[in-house]
């Protein structure tokens, strides 16, 4: 039995519609990849399944007691609330400190409990989201964007530790992401959403699929222009050493000033 | 002992102290200043009804106040933006009330008691309805503290979680009407939002964790009302004033604090 199904969604939000006509499942174990441009009502189709939007019409069925792990793009709080990353962990339900601890080590994210939610970066942030995502045993996690704010290296290492996680957990997941290229070979299906399912099968065969390319283009949008365009970068040598020395000498600059004001 | 009008006065100021803080608090974590301030406003409206129905005074404001809340609910639902809606319906909630107690027939009026307090003049009954109100507010959230705080954190991390949001929302909104009800008599119409707000945001500073916020809050919300009687009587000045004017120089003291130690 599927983890999810939802069928025939149709969703619309401040009078404007979002997705219309939109089938999704996912099985046990299964990692899905859902790709579309901005707008296409990729995280709104994420909060549909988590039962955060109510559909205008189709059905969002959950299998009985299921868990989920919910890892949201961004959370608005406020920097009157005085909360750390370690009571961030118990809500809504009281855990004990040392499986905290544990769920950020696997998160990658082990230094930071005593930190103040609001004073994190991006990808910080992220890596505590995750760890209370863990928190629940999850058995589908729903990641939005999970890798905005982290450079390709970054992303690409958080996907392995994606999938590092499913092996180890055995939880499905569902991710929405804009860079193709570097979920490919985790995923076993990708989703290309653009306010309906334009298409969906395994990676490569999406990114051959006349719908995928029509959708993203031929320009630096689409995924495998994204893919070219790194590999000329990687040759402009010049480029990047300027790059670099520039960051060296900024990284020095300061220094001698310091020292001729003291 | 509750024959003398100071120590009714000061139990009054108690228990409306311990009940507000811990509330204000969600009310500045949610930014709901406006909010608390548009259904104090409407108390007023609550008032007059009251006197013309011959209905105790906490029984017409609670009705009011409820009605307001789910108008402001039901007006930014359908797209008008918050600040909007509130300042609308605060105002003239607030004009309707003016308007209205002047139909009310038999003995002129004292609208200062309602609009800013008459604390001296608490009865034995006013004191008994305060404290059951406090005391139901304190038990609704210390009951729901783990759910409205997750949802105050995120609305969909609670509905991944399987909260409702909205049932937590629904919580506050009746605990706010509750308070604003029982501090009519206490401070007025006019100054309740400062009892929720004020004692909440010089805790701030103080506090490294949601649960001492709401302690150090109530703390510091007893020493302001006990501080404001006090100084009412020594210096013959009126009570619901003077209480907001010592939470506001706590305030501005625990800022102090902060900003000199950086």
């Amino acid at each position: 039995m599927n983890l999810i199904d939802a069928t025939g969604l149709r969703v619309s939000l401040g009078g404007q519609p979002v997705l219309s006509d939109v089938d999704f499942s996912i099985a046990p174990g299964e990692i899905v990849t859902i790709v579309g441009p901005n707008g296409s009502g990729k995280s709104t189709l994420l909060r549909t399944l988590i039962g955060a939007v109510r559909p205008e019409s189709g059905k969002v069925r959950h299998r009985p007691g299921l868990r989920l792990g919910y890892v949201p793009q961004k959370l608005a709080m406020d920097p009157t609330l005085p909360l750390t990353v370690m009571r961030f962990l118990s809500l809504p339900h009281r855990v004990p400190a040392a499986e905290r601890a544990a769920a950020l080590e696997e998160a990658g994210a082990g230094t930071l409990g005593d930190r103040p939610m609001t004073g994190l970066s991006g990808g910080q942030f992220q890596r505590v989201l995750l760890a209370r995502a863990l928190l629940n045993k999850p058995d589908v996690l729903l990641l939005d964007e999970p890798t905005q704010g982290l450079d390709q290296p970054g992303s690409a290492a958080f996907y392995r530790q994606i999938e590092h996680i499913r092996s180890h957990l055995g939880c499905a997941v569902v991710m929405v992401s804009h860079e193709l290229h570097v979920v490919m070979s985790a995923s076993d299906r990708v989703v290309c959403l653009n306010g309906h399912v334009c298409c969906q099968g395994h990676p490569e065969v999406v990114a051959q699929a006349a719908e995928y390319r029509a959708l993203f283009g031929s320009g630096t949008h689409g995924a495998l222009a994204l893919y070219r365009h790194e590999h000329s970068h990687s040759h402009d040598a010049d480029c990047g050493h300027t790059h670099h020395e520039g960051h060296h000498d900024h990284g020095a600059a300061p220094a001698p000033r310091t020292a001729e004001a003291g | 002992m509750l024959d003398d009008f100071l120590i009714r006065a000061a139990l009054a100021g108690l228990g409306l102290a311990i009940a507000a803080a811990p509330l204000g608090c969600f009310v500045a974590w949610r930014r709901m200043a406006y909010f608390g301030d548009a259904t104090a406003h409407a108390a007023i409206l609550g008032v007059a009804l009251s006197l013309a129905l011959s209905l105790p005074v906490v029984v017409g404001t609670l009705a009011v106040v409820l009605v307001m809340a789910a108008l402001v609910y039901a007006l930014s639902e359908r797209g008008l933006a918050m600040d909007t809606v509130l300042g609308v319906l605060a105002h003239s909630a607030l004009a309707f009330g003016l308007v209205a107690v002047t139909f009310v027939p038999g003995v002129r009026l004292d609208l200062s008691a309602y609009l800013f307090g008459d604390i001296l003049a608490v009865s034995k009954s006013d004191l008994a309805v305060i404290w059951t109100g406090a005391a139901a507010v304190v038990a609704l959230v210390v009951w729901r503290w783990q759910a409205l705080l997750t949802a105050t954190v995120s609305p969909d991390l609670a509905w991944a979680s399987g909260l409702d949001p909205r049932r937590e929302s629904r919580i506050l909104t009746l605990a706010l009407a509750v308070v604003v009800a029982v501090a009519i008599k206490v401070v007025g119409a006019l100054l309740v939002s400062a009892m929720l707000l004020i004692p909440a945001a010089a805790a701030r500073p103080l506090a490294r964790s949601p649960e001492s916020m709401a302690v150090i809050a109530a703390a510091i919300a007893v020493l302001a009302a006990l501080g404001g009687l006090w100084g009412a009587f020594l210096f013959d000045t009126p009570a619901g004033p003077s209480m907001v004017c010592a939470a506001a120089v706590i305030f501005a003291a625990t800022t102090l604090v902060q900003r000199l130690r950086g």
